[in-house]
This record gives C-alpha cells, structure tokens and sequence, in this order.
C-alpha cells in the first residue's frame, strides 16, 4: 500500500506545480453563450487563476505557447446557474422564540459537506443563496455561496465582498408561512405582519439614526444590538431581502413596505406574479420564480403558473430562477428555463434568467452571471441545447477548477442518483483508491 | 323533407308551422350536439407514434363513433368529406398514467379535498376509491390538459392497506362516466412510509408482514357469512380476482413483498422500487410488472438510493415497467406523467420505450390493452396531440381527445 500512497503523493505534487505555474487553460471549439453578448461559434474561453480572462474566437483570442486546451468541440458553454433560493446544506434559522431573528446567520448551521451541495453541482448550479424557512417574518440572515470542490467547512464555500463581509441576505417571508393564530408573539393576520415587520425597520431606523449622531464620539454609540446591525444593513441596501410571498395582496405588501423604508428587495416564489406583473415591474423589484408542475398544493399557490416568466418578462421587471430544493430537486434546476420558454418566455430572457438576472439579484453582477473577460471562471459545459430534455449538464467549473465532470463514476452516480449516491463521500475519496485501513 | 306536400296538401297552417319548428329544432340540435359530442374526427400527424408499430409518418387516424375506425399513412387513408379534421405535428395515444391519487385528493391540499388516507386503522382494504373519486377536481383537469386520459388511482402509500384503485378517464361529469374499473387493485404500502408510530401497530418492517399474513390467513377460512367487507376483499385477493398493489422503495421491502406473494400465492404489482437495482434479478424471476417511482421523485429517507435510470434498468432487464406521478404531500401537489417519461428518456430509456411507459405498457398492467394504450383500430378514440417531440420542455400539448371528443384544446 505504501505503494499507492508514493505515486499518490507524486501526483499531488505534480498537480500542486502545475497549478504554480497557473497555466492558462483554453476551452477551444464549444458554442458559447455568454449572455452578455451574442453566442459565439467555435468559441475560445480562456481562463486563469479562477478568473476569465479573455473570451471570443479564433480571429480574436491569440492563445500563448503555455496554455493547456481542452477540446470541447459539439458541446455548449454558458455560465454557471445561479440559484437564488435554496435550502441544500441542512441549514436552519431562526427558532420558535420570535417572529422576527434577523441577528440569526444560517451561517453557523450549514454543513459543507452535505451530499446536497454536490447534487447541486452535478445540475450546474455554481452560486447558491441558501435561505432558513419561511415560517417567520424573517428567519434570519442568507448566505450566498460558491460551490466549491471539497468543501470541508463553510469558510470554504463563502464569498468575500471588497470591505472583507461575506456574501448574504436576509430572508423575510409574509402570507400564510409565519401566521400562527394563538402562536404567542407570531403574527394571527396579514395586517399584523406587516406591522411586526413595520416596527422593527422603524427601531433599525432610529438606531442607525444613534450611530450617525454619535459620529466619532464612540460613548455616545447605542449598546451593539446584533438584530439592529441586520436591519441596519439592509436599511444601507447592504444586505438583500429575500422575501417569500405568494399571493398577489402579499406581492403588494411587500411593495407597499419596499417603498416605505427603500430597501432592496428580491420578491422570492411570487407565485401570483402574472396577476400584478405591471405593478412589479413599475416598481423596479426583480422576482425570483419556481417552476411548479401542478397549481395548488397550499391555498397560496392554488394560482400559480408556469406563466410568470413570460408575464413579467412582458412587463419590463427582471426575472430569475429558483429550485427552493427540496421543494425541486437542484439537479433539474436547468429545466426551469426550459418549461418557462414553454409558456411563452423568449430563450434570451429565460437563460439570462438563469444566470446574469440572479447575479444581479445578489448583488454580484461584477463577479458572476455571464463570461466576460475578468468575471470568475464559473461556467457549465453541456451536451446540447441548454433547453432541450435530452441535453445533459456533462462538466461544471468554479472559479477555473473543474467541481463536476459527468465522466467521472462517483460524479456520475451523484448527477442521477443510485446506491450510495446521498452517502456524503469522502472528500476527494477518489483519490485514495487501493486504501485500506492501517496498511498504508 | 318536403314541407310543401303538407302545404299542398289541406294541413292547417298550424300543424306546418308546428312540424316546422320541431324539424328546424331537431336540425339545430343535431348540429349543436353531434358536432362536439358524436364527431366523425380525421386527426392528421407528422408522425403518428401508433405504439402498435413503428411511427406513421404523414399519418391519419379516423375517429368514429368514439372509437378508432382506421389509422394509417395520409396515401392509405382517405378523409371523409364530413370530418373534422385537427392537425398536429405528433400523435400518440392518450397518455395514461399508471399510479396516482388525484381526483381523490385534490389541489388545495386541504383536508376537505384530501381523501385519499383515512388515518383511522392501518388495514382498510374495503375502502373504495369510487366512493372519494371527485372528477370535477381541478388536478385531474390539469393533467387532461397534457394528453393524459387515463389515470389509476387510489389511496396514499403512507399507510399499510389503505384502501383501493380504480381506473377512470379524466373526463365526465361524474364518477360513473369516467370510470373504467371500479375496483382496480388494493394499495400496500411497506417500509418507513407506512410505519405507524407512537406506540401503535405496524411499528416495524416485521409487524407489517406479520399483521398481511394474519389477514390473509383470515380470509382464507372466510365463508362468506356473515358479510365482513375486509375479509370479502381478501378473499378476492387470495382467488386472484383483486391485485395487490405494493408499494416498497427499499431492496428489503421488496423482497418482503415477493415472499408475501410467494407464500399466499398473490398477483401484485410491485410499485415505487427505489432500490429495483439491488434485486433487480428477483423482480425478474418474479415475473410481476412495476410501476416504477417518478423519474424526477425526491431522493431522502427510504428513497435515497433511487436512480433516474430506475425505468431504463427495469426495461432493459426484461421487466414490464410503467411511470407513475405518483404521491405528492405538498408541492407540487401533483407530477405530470408526460415529464417524468421525458426525464426518463434522458436517463437511459429510448423514446419509444419511455413513451411505452406512460402508454401501451402501462395499459398492459392496468390489464386494458384491449381498449386503451395505443393508436388501433376498434380501440377508444383517445388521442394526445403535440406541436413538437412530446418530451421536449419547450413543446405544447395542443390537444387531447377522449373517447372521440375533443376535451382540450388549451395549448399546454
């Protein structure tokens, strides 16, 4: 055995100098659909250190001596999807003490090794915001992360901003979810939701208001209250609020409440989208859909349509998607655009619906959501037809580094499922073939 | 007719006007009620997957009578003058789907439309799904509205012995006209799904086997007086009248399921099999059809192991193998059968045998493949119309046609 774990080592150190050296690699012959932009045939991306660098074809990318190519002639490239609301990871909010917790971080709950983030990447999903429930006002703050190739701990999975936070949100939730009539503190009606929530924007208010009269004097700084700092955040347009709502009185709600404090906020199901698509649109708020197959299932959602795509695509508003796994089960997550375009959604729209429209909902539009030169190297290669059944989601790419690669056996097992295929595996278990136990 | 005559003649002018109206109503409702409901229908495709065959190409399928009176290619067959003719890119049969519970639950998911589980007692063979079926529910026309017209279903596999099946069309005004088989199969559910917990009985794999053989060995000193409607359906399950429908994800449960038939000598139809990969051998020496877990069904608890390459893996081994929409708790409220077939035809299945799931073969084990299931002649007038490959996401259902009616022609 000792063997194996020589040339194992060998290999690591090879890999290790070659990725010294950040090579550059081409991604040479594809069709790709960058979204920004018109599709290129024959297209070259070019990637290095995690970011791309230059993309286009032939006649305008020149490749130097040192790039690493790899052929990917009839397959289609396009960006990374990104999921801009799901519960992968095992993760939890806030508890049944208080309707509204946004002090509370999904952060410290997420397991980074949960097979679910895998399957998440075999359905080419690169940037997730993963969410607490829906059973509170707000349930605590969201996190977006990268799915990233062996995950240990969530620090490995986090996206840094330039002032050094990471990446998330804050989900809040109205209609039916927090309602709990005798539930103590909980809200009993729509009315008084709207103002439990109305009242504690007004307190993150007041106390932003301490901490701008305090100035430099740091005695007069209000006591550090986690909840506050939050609401503060999002007061700052800091911090996005995801917000579950179906109905369309609750869509209205939400608006209503947007308008009155200026938070940015990404409408989160809106199930009854198609009956107030103007009204959305006019107020410049993006809505994050779900494809659902069948109406119903809860009174909220006895009117949702496949339509909304195609009703506030009409409208002007900004469209994206979601899987709300395990509502839908991420690695079919590409079939939202598909069925959306079924209702009348154009293939443009549905695609940067996927990817770009949810970079812009957080507040990520720089880094992610097309392939343009300097964005992350987060992108998907597939079989086909990125609307097409048949196609397949073949290789997934994080910031250069291949996560998902539908060749490999245990990365197969995982994209369709099978015996062992939700054991969370060992980390890069691939690797250690011909291990055995104490005999190394 | 020759009104004249009768004027000619020394009629009154009120026995004229009299015969008048009564023909011109008998004329105005012959047109009002033959053109929808008697309809001589010419459907013209592309390509006409028949299921009985190879696909016609430039095909035609005449409907009469609500019945298929010839199909063939456009040269074979000739459109009568008095046709109404629909046109579509591709034809097949009307899809069935082959394990559901709509109609007996519904889409609000509120406990008023939800009737497909009474909690009461574990053991409810003589439940009848005929008597929940709403077929005005919302549910069964959504499904109607992409080519499914036919559905068996029936009570919830969250408990042992639910109740029953039936098979009904998803059209009519009521549950007599759209159903096909009354009493179709009895559900069973084994494994954690059907566990009942809190200190009540089955609470383990082991209980529920034993609490089916005490049944069956019940029924079969079961004379008939004095009338006991669970022993009557048992008895009917031990003469091979009544199928047993078995629910069972994990390879144990299956197996389970297996020795249970062997022991009582039973017919079942094994159902769900997340794990048909591991005893994949035994379901085939077992010679049992199954109506295989949705392709896009959710992988936790007893389920974690199933493979969207489930169906492709029964097919290829030989086994008899139907889709199904199956159970859904929440949202959606219901899978549509058309999709999981789709994803099938993704994940290893070819496009005819995908479609053979949600059609001819699934027609097979419901034991209708003399009526329904494929496009032949003398079989019922159902037919599912397509503006492009059926499976494709960005396709519409553009019709469907039920018993020579056309009951939907929202694009879908």
């Amino acid at each position: 055995m000792k063997r194996y774990f020589c040339s194992f080592l060998v290999l690591i150190s090879l890999f290790c100098s070659a990725f010294g050296q950040e090579k550059p690699t081409a991604f040479l012959n594809a069709r790709i659909i960058p979204i920004i932009g018109q599709p290129i045939e024959q297209g070259i991306l070019l990637v290095q250190n995690g970011k791309i660098t230059a993309i286009g074809d032939a006649r305008t990318v020149r490749l130097g001596s040192d790039v690493q190519i790899i052929d990917l002639k009839g397959k289609v490239i396009m960006p990374g999807l990104i999921d801009t609301h799901s519960h992968i990871g095992e993760g939890s909010g806030a508890d049944g003490s208080a309707p509204i917790q946004p002090d509370v971080r999904i952060l410290d709950s997420l397991n980074a090794r949960s097979s679910s983030l895998q399957r998440a990447q075999t359905g080419g999903i690169t940037t997730v915001n993963v969410m607490p429930g829906s059973g509170h006002l707000d349930s605590g703050q969201t996190l977006y992360i990268k799915l990233r190739d062996g995950a240990n701990k969530v620090d490995d999975l986090l996206i840094y901003l330039s002032d050094g936070r990471y990446a998330g949100g804050i989900k809040f939730a109205n209609g039916t979810n927090p309602i709990r009539p005798g539930g103590g503190n909980f809200p009993g009606t729509r009315a008084k939701s709207a103002a439990l929530v109305r009242e504690q924007f007004i307190k993150a208010q007041e106390y932003k208001a301490k901490i701008t009269k305090a100035g430099d004097d740091k005695t007069k700084l209000p006591p550090r209250d986690l909840a506050m700092e939050s609401l503060a955040d999002v007061l700052d347009g800091k911090r996005v609020v995801h917000f579950h709502t179906h109905r369309h009185d609750d869509i209205l709600t939400v608006l209503r409440l947007q308008k009155e404090f200026g938070f940015k906020v990404v409408l989160q199901h809106v199930s009854e989208a198609w009956k107030v698509a103007d009204e959305i649109a006019k107020a410049k708020v993006p809505s994050s859909i779900i494809m659902i197959d069948a109406p119903g299932g809860k009174l909220e959602t006895m009117d949702v349509s496949y339509v909304n795509g195609a009703a506030l695509e009409k409208s002007g508003a900004l469209v994206g998607f979601h899987t709300d796994d395990y509502i839908t089960d991420s690695r079919h997550f590409l079939r939202s655009a598909g069925v959306a375009v079924r209702a009348g959604m154009s293939r443009d729209k549905a695609l940067y619906g996927m990817t770009m429209a949810g970079a812009i909902m957080l507040d990520m539009q720089d880094r992610i959501g097309s392939l343009e030169a300097g964005k992350d190297a987060d992108f998907i290669v597939l079989s086909g037809d990125p609307l097409s059944v048949y196609t397949h989601v073949e290789q997934t790419w994080v910031e250069g580094k291949s996560v998902f690669n539908r060749s490999n056996p245990l990365d197969y097992l995982t994209a369709v499922g099978g015996v062992g295929a939700t054991n969370d595996k060992l980390v890069h278990l691939d690797c250690f073939d011909g291990y055995e136990g104490g005999q190394q | 007719m020759n009104n004249t005559i009768f004027t000619a003649e020394t009629q009154s002018r009120r026995v004229f006007y009299k015969f008048f109206l009564i023909s011109l109503c008998l004329c105005v409702s012959a047109v009002i009620f033959s053109f929808p409901v008697r309809a001589q229908i010419a459907v013209k495709g592309e390509t006409i997957w028949t299921m009985a065959g190879e696909p016609i190409m430039n095909g035609v399928v005449l409907i009469n009578n609500g019945k298929i009176e010839a199909v063939g290619t456009a040269a074979q067959v000739k459109i009568p003058a008095n046709y109404r003719v629909i046109s579509a890119k591709v034809v097949t049969p009307g899809l069935i789907d082959a394990h559901t519970v709509i109609g007996l639950n519904g889409y609000l998911n509120q406990p008023h439309d939800q009737m497909a589980l009474d909690g009461s007692s574990p053991i409810q063979p003589e439940l009848r799904a005929i008597d929940s079926y709403n077929a005005q529910e919302t549910l069964v026309e959504w499904v109607r509205g992409y080519g499914i017209t036919t559905i068996h279903t029936g009570h919830q596999p969250t408990a042992l012995v639910p109740g029953q099946t039936m098979v009904a069309k998803t059209f009519g005004k009521n549950v007599d006209e759209a159903t096909l088989i009354p009493s179709a199969m009895i559900n069973v559910t084994l494994g954690e799904s059907a566990l009942a917990g809190q200190g009540r009985s089955p609470g383990t794999r082991a209980k529920q086997i034993a609490m089916l053989r005490a049944e069956l060995i019940k029924a079969g000193n079961y004379k008939g007086e004095p009338r006991d409607l669970k022993q009557e359906m048992w008895k009917k399950v031990l003469n091979g009248e009544i199928r047993l429908l078995v629910t069972a994800h994990r390879a144990q449960d299956i197996m389970s399921a297996l020795r249970l038939a062997k022991e009582f000598n039973l017919k079942i139809v094994l159902d769900g099999v997340s794990e048909a990969q591991i005893v994949l051998n035994e379901i085939k020496a077992s010679g049992f059809p199954v109506i295989v877990h949705p392709t896009m069904f959710r992988a936790g608890g007893e389920t974690d192991n199933l493979s969207m390459e489930t169906a492709a893996k029964l097919k290829a081994a030989g086994i008899t193998v139907a889709l199904q929409s199956g159970y859904e708790g929440y949202v959606p409220k219901t899978r549509i059968v058309l999709f999981e077939a789709a994803l099938a035809a993704k994940n290893g299945m070819s496009q005819r045998d995908a479609l053979a799931t949600i059609t001819i073969d699934a027609a097979k084990i419901l034991g209708l493949d003399n009526r329904i299931g494929s496009i032949a002649v003398g079989k019922d007038a159902d037919l599912a119309m397509y503006d492009g490959d059926p499976f494709e996401y960005v396709t519409h259902c553009t019709g469907t046609i039920i018993n020579g009616k056309v009951v939907s022609e929202v694009l879908r």
